[in-house]
């Protein structure tokens, strides 16, 4: 007979399934209720090796700094000078990502426009066309053509300062555009064509061409209508960079863009954004290789996005050997998306400051991812544009910092070597040593 | 007329040429001549002027047209007319896949047949297609008509909006949501419009067409339809 007191021990503790996790579990039951996949905003929330597995290393000895406040350090980046009559420079390195008006409130993309042009940035239309709104506040705007058409016109191409080719993005490589019937207000479904209030799901392939070669005549085609002054910029989800990268530069790029999978969307399904697709970090190096083995590194600019939050991120990028990054959901976060003080509206959504990501309901507290007339007229985009501004000022000023302390002019001088990684599996994506060692997992293998 | 052979220009030098012309200009008839296949040629025209190209075109001849008038005499490449915003294109040969695609507006007229994915993703656009269509034509087609005097392939209006097809022959099997629909007098009289358009209006009968559009079951998504996509 056992003890009295060892009562206690007879019964196992409950024990969770790490396999069958409350997540799991919660998502099966969700399905099970609602007979539809989850559908989402935002990129992969997943842990991944990232930017913050690499460190710098800061010259000392062998390598002198430059003084922090004295000694310039430039950030300014030109885009499109393969091919384009008209490139375009950006005193920083660093991008608005393609967002739609419809997606995003007027006054969000108008925003967007104010904060990137008052720091010498581009701003990127979206899956929806070019709004009044930001052409007239974006003094750079990058005009996007995707597989849905939506809005496109020759007018539009011949008032953007670039053309982006979109064939993927980070979020969900492979997949197409999603904007669901709620967002899908009068002026929206009036610039793509559609009946309001329809959930609209665009294509995912292009609608008239197929494959590298046929890339490379639309490129010819777009050149021949803007009289070959336009930059035009090759968009790919991450997912094979370096085979991307190359025939993106074989079509004819002037500048190829590469979305990590933290990337964000405006929405689509959950099992998307975190199950396809690689991570930023192990994104570029197979892309620089394929610039740099074509002869084309710094020739066809690189522009890397997914993830970007800090300036570190944003040299840590440069280091790798891109020329400029993007940024999307950190722009949005910066507008005022997600904000703490909206707490309690965001609890009566069912969710909590910092974790919303239902943009596709197009209930935003935040006046910023809704076409919802009265929520949207809660962002004011002379203040939000200037809160852009000076977080787009704060990434330049901390990577001049990183810059200088490792003795560099630029930051395009910023090289793989002024790197070494924390982890293995960060040394081994970004080919840069585990710290404290020389040692570069896969290293003598290619 | 101004007459340009490309066999001495290039494809730049007319497009170039062909931009330059102000909306009043007085040359507004062009004849491009040799142009053996070449891509891209006539494309983003904004004067309405008509340029009649002797010979077979590459891919996206008169893309993104605005009020010119491109007459093909001879065959077209992929993307024919592709995102046409208004004015007129015709084919007196066959055109290759995607002809039409997105275009938001204006007339294209095909002589011949025309290949897979006729008038994807159309936008607004007219398309007169004499001879068949291929598979997926009218795809995802938002708005404007289709009207085939043919047959028309497999999967015909795969998840139209509400674009309007009117097919005279066969039908090789719908697309999803897409569905025959009653021709009435108001249709009729639509169909007549634009075969008045082609110069078909009194070799063709509009009684003899069938017409086809979206059975609007995809516009909101539900679980029981889920086989359909």
């Amino acid at each position: 007979m056992t003890p009295p007191d060892e009562d206690r021990w007879i019964h196992t503790p409950p024990r969770k399934s790490a396999t069958f996790d409350d997540a799991a579990i919660a998502e099966i039951r969700r399905a099970a209720a609602s007979g539809i996949y989850d559908i989402r905003g935002g990129g992969a929330k997943r842990r991944l090796p990232h930017f913050d597995d690499l460190l710098f290393l800061g010259a000392s000895i062998s390598r002198y700094p430059l003084e922090g406040y004295r000694e310039r350090c430039a950030t300014d980046v030109t885009i499109g000078a393969r091919f384009a009559k008209k490139p375009i420079t950006l005193k920083i390195p660093i991008t608005i990502a393609g967002m739609s008006f419809g997606s995003l409130s007027a006054r969000a993309k108008e925003a967007l426009g104010r904060g990137a042009s008052a720091v010498g940035t581009s701003t990127t239309t979206g899956d929806g066309g070019m709004t009044a709104e930001e052409r007239a506040h974006s003094s750079l705007l990058v005009y996007q053509l995707l597989p849905s058409r939506y809005g496109m016109n020759p007018d539009d191409l011949r008032r953007a300062d670039a053309i982006e080719i979109v064939v993927g993005q980070g979020a969900k490589p492979g997949g197409g555009g999603m904007l669901l019937g709620q967002k899908i207000s009068r002026r929206v479904a009036e610039m793509r064509v559609l009946p309001e209030g329809i959930d609209q799901r665009s294509a995912c392939r292009h609608p008239d061409w197929t494959g590298p070669d046929d890339l490379e005549i639309k490129i010819g085609e777009l050149r021949e209508i803007t009289d070959w002054q336009k930059p035009i910029y090759i968009k790919v989800g991450a997912s094979r960079p370096y085979y991307d990268t190359a025939l993106a530069v074989k079509a004819g790029a002037d500048a190829v863009v590469l979305d990590g999978m933290q990337g964000g969307t405006a929405a689509t399904q959950e099992v998307f954004i975190e199950h396809v697709g690689i991570p930023t970090l192990a994104a570029i190096p197979p892309a620089v290789q394929a610039l740099q083995e074509l002869g084309m590194h710094r020739k066809v600019q690189l522009i890397v996005s997914g993830g970007i939050r800090t300036g570190a991120d944003v040299a840590k990028a440069l280091a790798l050997g891109a020329d400029a990054v993007s940024i999307g959901t950190a722009a949005l976060v910066a507008l005022g998306d997600n904000d703490p003080h909206l707490e309690e509206e965001y609890r009566a959504l069912g969710t909590t400051a910092g974790a919303y990501d239902d943009w596709h309901e197009g209930r935003d507290p935040a006046g910023i991812t809704t076409q919802d007339p009265v929520l949207s007229m809660r962002l004011d985009p002379v203040a939000a544009g200037r809160k852009l501004a000076n977080y787009l000022s704060v990434l330049t000023l901390e990577a001049q910092a990183i810059a200088r302390a490792c003795g560099k002019s630029h930051l395009h001088n910023l090289e793989p070597e002024d790197l070494a990684a924390l982890t293995v599996e960060a040394a081994a994506m970004a080919r840069v040593p585990l710290v404290g060692t020389d040692w570069i997992p896969g290293r003598g293998r290619e | 007329m101004a007459d340009i052979d490309l066999a001495r220009s290039s494809v730049r030098d007319l497009n170039a040429a062909l931009h330059r012309l102000g909306m009043d200009t007085n040359e507004t008839r062009w004849r491009v001549r040799n142009p053996r296949g070449q891509h891209s040629v006539a494309v983003g025209l904004e004067a309405p002027v008509t340029v009649e190209i002797d010979g077979h075109v590459g891919y996206y001849c008169a893309g993104m047209n605005k009020d010119a008038t491109v007459i093909v005499n001879g065959n077209a490449g992929q993307g024919v007319a592709e995102n046409m915003m208004s004015g007129k294109v015709w084919v007196k040969g066959d055109a290759s896949q995607a002809a039409g695609a997105t275009g938001c507006g204006g007339l294209l007229v095909i002589d011949g047949n025309a290949s897979a994915r006729c008038g994807i993703s159309m936008k607004g656009i007219d398309i007169v297609v004499k001879g068949d269509v291929g598979h997926l034509s009218a795809f995802m087609a938002q708005a404007g008509n289709l009207v085939v005097l043919g047959d028309a392939g497999e999967a015909l209006g795969d998840s139209i909006y509400e674009a309007r097809l009117f097919v005279r022959g066969k039908a090789h099997g719908l697309g999803a949501d897409c569905v025959e629909k009653p021709m009435e007098d108001r249709h009729k009289a639509e169909l007549r419009r634009l075969l008045d358009a082609a110069g078909l209006g009194r070799e063709v009968d509009a009684g003899q067409f069938r017409r086809y559009g979206s059975a609007r079951r995809l516009y909101h998504f539900h679980i029981d339809h889920a086989g359909s996509y």
